[in-house]
This record gives C-alpha cells, structure tokens and sequence, in this order.
C-alpha cells in the first residue's frame, strides 16, 4: 500500500515537478539561533489564510446589499447551519490577525530586522499592515449595523476635513453624497476583491524576499550579525548559513506548527466563548439611540479625536498622520545599518515601549470612553440616598434640577453618571457657591452655560444642593481661600496650646 | 551579385526592421486599447466624484407646519432624494426641526459638526449631546462646548401652502456644509409654480 503511494507521488512529482519548485524554498537555510522569536509572520499568515476560507464561506450566504444585508446578517446567526460559529471566527480571527501582526513587527522592528539588505522586506510588511487594517476597517463595515453606518458617518467627515479635494473624496468614497447601498457596495468590492487581491500579492513579494535574503539572526551581544555593515553582511551571512544554518522544513517550521496549533485552538474557543461581533443595532439613521464604537483595531484613533485639542485636529488627520506612515516606511532608510541589539538602540527600543504604552492606554480610553455623555444617566442613574438623607426642601429641589436638567449625563454623582465632567460627589470642596452658580450659568472649559435654560429659582436650588455635597468630615469651600482661613485658624489655635 | 548573396545581405537587415516595426506598432495598439478600456473604467470608478449631486437634490416634504409647535425642536423624518435602489432602511435620514416663531425654522441635520455622529436633542437642558466624543451644541445650533469645530449643520428650509419643506439628499462636513448657495438650489415646483424661501419665483 505505502509502496503504492509511493509510487504514485513519484508519478505526480515527476510529471509536474513540484518537489523541484517548492523544495528549494521548503529547505532554504534559516539560523539556528531563529526559535520563538520568529513564528508570529508564519502566524499571521495562518489567520489570512483562515480569513480567506471563512470569508468565502460567509459570502455564500451573506447579501452585499443595503436594504439586505443586515437581515443576511441575522439569518447567519439564528438560521444557517453553522453560520453563527463561522462568523465569530471571522471576526476573532481578523482581530487575532491585526493583534499577530503588530507583535510580528514590534519584534522585527526590536531585533533590527528591517536593516540591510532586507529593507524591500519591510516595505512589503508595511504595505501589508496598511492593508490588513483596510480589511479590518472595511470588514467592519460589511456588518452594515449603526457601528457601520456613523464609522462610514466619521470616515466622510474626516474627508471632509481635506481642504479642497475633501467634497470630491467624500462622494467618491461614499459612492453617492450619502451612506447608502452604493457604499455598502464599494466597501465590499474593496473588501472581498480589491485588498485580498492586494494581500495575495504582497504576501508573495514579501515571502520572495525573505527567501533572497534569509531571515536574520537572533541578535546576541558578540553574536553573529549583531552588526551589520554593507559590504561585509551578506558574504558573511551567506558563509553562516552554509556551515551553521538548518533548513527552514523541518527544523524551523516545526515551531511555527507548534505555535499555530496552539493559535489555532485558542482561536476557535475564544469564537466559540465569545461569539460573533455585532451586529450593533440596525443602520436605521433614524433611530439615534446608538452609541457608535469602532472595532478593537481603531479604538485608539476613536481615543485620540475626543482627546485632541480641537485646534489640532486637523493638522493631526490631514498632515501628521502621513508623516507618520512616511516615517514607518523610511525606518530601514533611517536606520539601515549598525548595531541590531535592542539595548544598543535605545530611541528605537524606548519608541516601541512608547507606542505600545500609547495603543494600549489609548485603547482602554476607547473602551471606556469617559468623554463621551452617558445619554440616558439623567434618568437611569438616581441620586444615591447619602446625598439626599437630611438635606433641606430647597436642596432636594435641587437634586431633582440636576437629575431633570441633564447634569448627571456628564457628571457622576459618586461614581454613577457620566465622566465627561468632574465628579460632583464633592464638587463642595472645590467651589463655593457663588462659584458653582457661576459656573452652571456661565459655563466654563467643556461646560455649556445654563444662564439661558434654568429660571433664577432653579439655578438657586441646585447650587444649594450642590453645596451640600462634600465628603463628611470635609469643609466645603465658602469663598475663594475660605478653607486655607480656616486651616491656618486651627493651625493657630494648636500653635497657642 | 547573385540572388542568393543579395538575399542574405539584406534579409537579416529587413528582418531586425521589421520586428522593430512590429514591436512598435504592437506597444502602440496596445497603448490606444489600454486607454480606450481604462477611460470607462477609471470613469466608472471615479464617477461620484465628478457627478453633480445638486441635480438628484430636491425639496422634500416634512408635513404640515401644525406638526411643529412653536418653541419646540422635534425630530423628523425623510426619504432622501438622492438614493440608490438597494439603500434599503438607510434612506431614512432624520433631522431636527426647531420653530422659533410662526413663521421662522431652524432645521438642523442630525450629523455632528465633529465626526458626524447622531446628536440627540435634550429638551429640558435645550442641548444637543452627541454620543462619540461630547459635542454639545445649544438650541440654536450654535457651538456649546467639545471637540466640534463649528456649530450643527443647518438645511436650506421655506414653508409653503403651510408645509414645510427641506433641502436634502446630501450628507454634510466641512467641506460640504450643508447649506448651498442660492443660485444653486432648483425652485420648489407645487402646483406648476416654482418656489423659493416660500415666495413664487419663475420655474427655470
């Protein structure tokens, strides 16, 4: 039987050659210092691949269509066989595919990598991020649920922000001068025809560099290749991998087996835990109650917007993010020869620690979005009893003005409510009345004024109110330095004992 | 000189020539097909960029001004002009109607001047709250606080036979705020008559 086999793969290699085309490759020499530290490239390519299959399963079923799309969506979750497991894998696996991608190019970008003579390497991977994060963000689109619809909402305002071509570059996008079926259309063809397309492409150019020039040693204080100089690395890495190197097929590919595998079953239980993403509500512009959040890969942006100074803003979107692209793109051209140990570089070193710390403090801001109004604090999120026990009838009317007057969907009144603005469980200590009246009529930094919209007896019972709001035991402030005065009193009285 | 010396001195020169030629000829036809292909194609694509989009707007129809009571701001909603066969339930696009006297509107589109997020109207604090970054407007549009850059987007409006009509079909931002200008705007037609900020105008 095996015998048999045998005989039959021979036939087949012999008559198509394909021992001869993929052997090379297969047992090209890798180093042997090359161990954990590289299996996340092969990994990421593992999820692209899964995304392939899943997308096409999906689109068996799915409707790129507006009017239809969403039900096509429900009709995957409760009713085709399968559907519902399919589409969570779809979705944990571009999550887990943006997340490998970035770890793969962190430890790049750590270990130098990027530097002579592999710098075309590094253009196809930045290439490759950029459109992997397209796929993420049109994918993301393809639920077409109110995430879909504002996302698009906020991509074609940021287009519009463009000075001159902004108008031309939001219709082109949008397919029309509104969200619509047209531009459920155009993210779809970019989607499942146009970025795949360029996916595959890319990935074959950068695989094909990372065969002409090997991939790079470990690097090791007075290790091989810790650095590199134009005329002496490449004989020198040509001659190591002759005497020391091993082929890529088994030695090196056994572990990225190892660590796919183990990826691969984390995969499918986190998608079988947590289930699809989405859909968010239907992309009904008419129904405003949504509360509209980017996907994991854009919850920072969706952070820095609401951070930025509005003065910036635009200079931020329309010319420091190309300089960043540009500089991603010039780092091999930057910084194309010399020592590759991290702790040899430390601007490079201490700019990974830096834009990691940002993407994830950043990303957690996403999550929690304390900027944004909680909507419906105003009539979910009572005032705790302590606030209310033994205050005066004016100051209970008080309470009811900043519940009906819509302060708590950006105050939070002892951490329940909205955390745009500050905290008022103790907003006491900070102002004097007259200051609080001043500032609830008036406003102030991101404050609206209320001068026009609450009657003079209103204003009065919610300062009231308000003033009785100080931990116990804490003087509340009574005029500017009023708490300094009686600090200082006590301060004297001690001094006298 | 005999046939075959004459044969061999000039074949190989008009030989070389003529697949010069050929290669010419050949990288021209190719040439003019390519751009003969890629005109509709690049065409195609780039098409609603280059559409004037001010020809599918139109007035719509939000109703009798009696829906409206004075001093209040109310959401409606439209069928936009400007849609597509398959936009489905997204052709519902809703805006927020204030009057501010009998005869006077403010009609605001629902996007924030921010990132365009849905505003959401407070009656009782008179504030628009958007739910992505915390733009604030007040009841008259105007910019309260937040990362917004300007105040909300407002419709070209005018009121006729005590209906009210808006201007729609476009989705605004900075570049396209919404408002247009005067001689852009095709006249309301009710009735065969044409109309402008509610008065008859000639029906161009």
């Amino acid at each position: 039987m095996i015998q048999t086999l045998k005989t039959a793969w021979n036939w087949i290699d012999d008559r198509t050659g394909v021992m001869a085309l993929l052997g090379p490759p297969m047992k090209h020499h890798v180093p042997r210092s090359a161990k954990w530290w590289y299996v996340f490239g092969s990994c990421t390519l593992l999820f692209f691949t899964i995304q392939i299959v899943t997308g096409i399963c999906l689109a068996l079923v799915y409707a790129p269509s507006g009017d239809s799309a969403y039900n096509s969506l429900l009709y995957l979750d409760y009713v085709v066989p399968g559907g519902w497991m399919l589409r969570a894998i779809h979705a944990w696996s571009s999550n887990a595919m943006v997340f490998m991608m970035l770890v793969h190019m962190t430890q790049v970008f750590l270990h130098g990598a990027f530097k002579f003579p592999r710098e075309m390497t590094w253009l196809f991977g930045v290439a490759l991020m950029l459109t992997t994060l397209a796929l993420a963000f049109t994918g993301q689109v393809m639920r077409w649920d109110s995430d879909a619809y504002w996302g698009v909402g906020i991509g074609a305002s940021m287009m519009g922000r463009i000075p001159f071509i902004g108008g031309w570059l939001t219709h082109l996008i949008l397919g029309g001068p509104i969200i619509g079926g047209d531009t459920l259309s155009r993210f779809f063809t970019l989607h499942v025809f146009v970025l795949p397309g360029a996916m595959l492409g890319l990935i074959g150019g950068h695989l094909m560099l990372v065969l002409r020039h090997g991939i790079s040693e470990e690097p090791k204080k007075g290790g091989p290749g810790e650095f590199v100089d134009r005329e002496t690395y490449r004989p020198a890495y040509e001659e190591r991998m002759k005497k020391h190197g091993v082929p890529f097929f088994p030695d090196a590919a056994q572990r990225d087996m190892v660590f796919c595998g183990v990826m691969l079953i984390v995969l499918v239980v986190v998608a079988a835990w947590y289930g699809p993403i989405g859909p968010s509500p239907r992309p009904d512009p008419a129904n405003i109650l949504v509360n509209p959040r980017p996907d994991f890969p854009f919850l920072w942006i969706f952070a820095i917007l609401a951070l930025l100074t509005p003065t910036i803003e635009d200079y931020l979107i329309i010319v420091a993010a190309p300089i960043l692209l540009m500089v991603l793109f010039l780092v091999p051209f930057l910084a194309g020869t010399g020592s590759r140990l991290p702790s040899a570089r430390p601007i490079a070193s201490l700019s990974v620690i830096l834009l990691i710390t940002g993407l994830l403090v950043l990303s957690w801001l996403g999550v929690t979005s304390p900027w944004s109004p909680h909507m419906s604090a105003w009539t979910s999120d009572a005032v705790p009893p302590v606030f209310v026990k033994g205050r005066t009838p004016i100051e209970l009317q008080g309470a009811i003005v900043l519940q009906h007057s819509q302060c708590r969907n950006c105050h939070s009144l002892d951490g329940l409510g909205g955390k745009r603005g500050p905290e008022l469980g103790d907003v006491a200590t900070r102002l004097s009345r007259d200051q609080i009246i001043r500032q609830v009529q008036q406003g102030d930094g991101n404050m609206p004024a209320f001068g026009k919209n609450l009657s003079a007896a209103e204003t009065d019972a919610l300062a009231a109110f308000l003033h009785t709001c100080h931990p116990p035991g804490v003087l509340p402030a009574d005029r500017p330095g009023a708490r300094l005065k009686q600090l200082l009193e006590v301060d004297k009285a001690r001094a006298n004992n | 000189m005999s046939d075959s010396d004459q044969k061999i001195t000039t074949d190989g020169k008009a030989k070389s020539s003529r697949r010069g030629f050929m290669f010419k000829i050949g990288a021209g036809l190719i040439g003019i097909g390519g751009l003969l292909i890629a005109a509709p194609v690049l065409g195609y694509i780039f098409a609603p960029a280059f559409t004037n989009w001010e020809k599918r707007r139109a007035w719509i129809n939000l109703g009798d001004v009696k829906q409206f009571p004075v001093g209040e701001t109310v959401l409606a909603v439209y069928k936009n002009p400007t849609f597509g066969p398959t936009a489905g339930e997204t052709n519902e696009l809703p805006c927020w109607v204030r009057r501010t006297s009998e005869s006077a509107f403010q009609v605001f589109y629902i996007n924030c001047a921010h990132l365009g997020c849905p505003v959401h109207w407070f009656a009782e604090s008179k504030l628009f709250m958007c739910p992505c970054h915390g733009g604030v407007y007040y009841e008259d549009g105007s910019r309260a606080s937040g990362p917004p850059p300007r105040g909300l987007y407002e419709y070209d409006w005018q009121v006729v036979s005590k209906k009210l009509y808006v201007y729609g079909g476009e989705i605004p931002n900075l570049q396209i705020p919404g408002k247009t200008p005067k001689d852009d705007i095709t006249p309301l037609t009710v009735d065969g008559v044409g109309y402008l900020d509610g008065k008859a105008v000639k029906s161009s």
